[in-house]
């Protein structure tokens, strides 16, 4: 959906703003219409924090250079911590992933983001994707185990198992997060590459 | 007469690209509506219960709701959800190729059953274990025929005699093979040898059944894999995507079949 100027009678730079917010994800061109509207409304000060923080964020923020997650400390906090369990280290596909799983409280190894997923047919390689960095971590025999944590969809999976191929090899322990039925759904709606999965997958009571 | 508001069919999901925060766009490969692009509201969210159904590689019976701009998925049951296929990195590349080709060689909504029909019974075939290299050069040349491109591998597509027993030339721009002497004057060809040529035409007219009992030596198979990889890609003018990713999982398995021996 793209926005058309001419049903715009509005002042130019309201009508850039509402071009930017369109491009946010989520954020079609009616609502990027109401947020612009909005701003437009809001107090000038209050305006102001908004602008400092989109800026501030791409500023003060960059990528942990061991284990390439969002930070403001190079290394991050979880690649410091002497609290955290070196030995293993959780594979995920973004920054978001490991807040997710901070969130649980059941991990305390360290992480790698890759940035993405391998995706052939978006032409999405191996090499489009932190691998080499996560390869070049594994050396040195420190690591006992990696935890594949990439989504439990077809891109996900292949990226899971070609770094199995990858990682296995080294004699690293190589684990997979359990796939299968969900919390708070029905059995009824599951697929059957689930349904699969959750009955190989189903552990003593 | 309007058209109803909902309908179903089944479907091959070729496609997706993620749309706001949980929606997904598919395109789906279907029997007799073509192909089609329909939004799956939700489906990235752990608690979707169409997900599963409207994965990648997935034959499914799918639901619609018709849109203004597009047709929205109000339902889907697997029908094959080909597990084996998703569960084998190399089967699952080989299947995201030959859905990559089905999705640049169509136009949307163009029915085109046997073009469905090869698409699913190659799933199959890539489930089965056959040699996947030939059920690749076997759907590669049966789609080029579902989509009007068959190529000329009888005779000479220049001076149309029939092709003598003897190294002769694939040409992309000419659509199919030239003479030893029509190919003089033609730039970008690819010499095949006289197994290379009855391989081929065997792929192109036999039936499968006939096709699958065929050995063909790594070398032989590479040769294949490559003419029919420019004709592709001349026809497509631009690269096929996943092939770069088919050769990188070559590499990796030639490279660990090397190390292998080494610790040997
Ligand atoms: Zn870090
Ligand atoms: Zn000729």
């Amino acid at each position: 959906m793209r926005l058309n100027q001419s049903l715009m009678p509005t002042a130019e730079a309201v009508y850039k703003l509402i071009q930017e917010l369109n491009k946010l994800p989520g954020i079609g061109p009616k609502s990027a219409q109401r947020l612009a509207y909005h701003l437009l409304r809001t107090p000038e000060e209050q305006t102001k924090l908004l602008a400092d923080a989109i800026l501030l964020v791409k500023q003060k923020t960059k990528l942990c250079s061991v284990c390439f997650n969002i930070t403001d400390s190079d290394p991050c906090l979880i690649c410091c911590s002497d609290q955290r369990d070196h030995s293993k280290i959780c594979i995920v596909e973004q920054p978001q992933d490991i807040v997710a799983l901070e969130h649980t409280k059941t991990y305390n190894g360290r992480y790698h983001v890759l940035h993405g997923a391998i995706s052939p047919t978006e032409g999405v390689g191996a090499d489009d994707i932190r691998i080499k960095e996560l390869m070049k971590r594994l050396q040195g025999g420190s690591i006992s185990e990696v935890i594949l944590a990439t989504n439990p969809n077809l891109e996900g999976e292949q990226t899971a198992m070609y770094l199995n191929k990858l990682i296995s090899p080294l004699g690293i322990r190589v684990t997979r997060l359990a796939r299968g039925l969900p919390f708070g759904t029905e059995l009824e709606y599951a697929d059957d590459v689930t349904l699969t999965r959750a009955i190989e997958g189903r552990q003593e009571f | 007469m309007s058209k109803p508001r909902n309908y179903q069919t089944e479907a091959i999901i070729i496609k997706k690209i993620k749309l706001g925060e949980a929606d997904r766009i598919l395109t789906l490969y279907t029997p007799h509506l073509g192909k089609i692009q329909a939004v799956a509201k939700g489906v990235r969210r752990p608690r979707s219960k169409l997900a599963g159904h409207l994965e990648l590689l997935t034959h499914s019976l799918v639901s619609l709701a018709r849109g203004r701009n597009i047709d929205t998925i109000i339902g889907s049951q697997t029908i094959n959800s080909f597990l084996p296929l998703k569960s084998d990195l190399q089967l699952s590349s080989y299947a995201l190729y030959a859905t990559e080709l089905v999705n640049q060689f169509t136009a949307e909504n163009i029915e085109n059953y046997p073009l469905f029909e090869l698409l699913l019974e190659t799933m199959h075939r890539l489930c089965q274990g056959d040699d996947n290299e030939l059920v690749l050069r076997y759907f590669e040349l049966h789609l080029l025929d579902k989509v009007g491109y068959r190529p000329q591998l009888q005779q000479c597509v220049s001076c149309r005699l029939p092709l003598k027993a003897t190294t002769n030339s694939f040409c992309p721009s000419a659509g199919g093979m030239l003479c030893p002497i029509c190919s003089q004057s033609q730039p970008l060809t690819y010499p095949l040898s006289v197994n290379a040529q009855k391989v081929l035409q065997l792929l192109q007219n036999s039936d499968y059944n006939t096709v699958s009992r065929l050995k063909i030596n790594p070398e032989l198979s590479h040769q294949l894999e490559m003419v029919m990889r420019n004709y592709l890609r001349y026809l497509l003018e631009r690269e096929i995507k996943s092939t770069a990713w088919l050769d990188t999982l070559r590499e990796q398995t030639r490279r660990a079949a090397f190390s292998q021996i080494a610790l040997l």
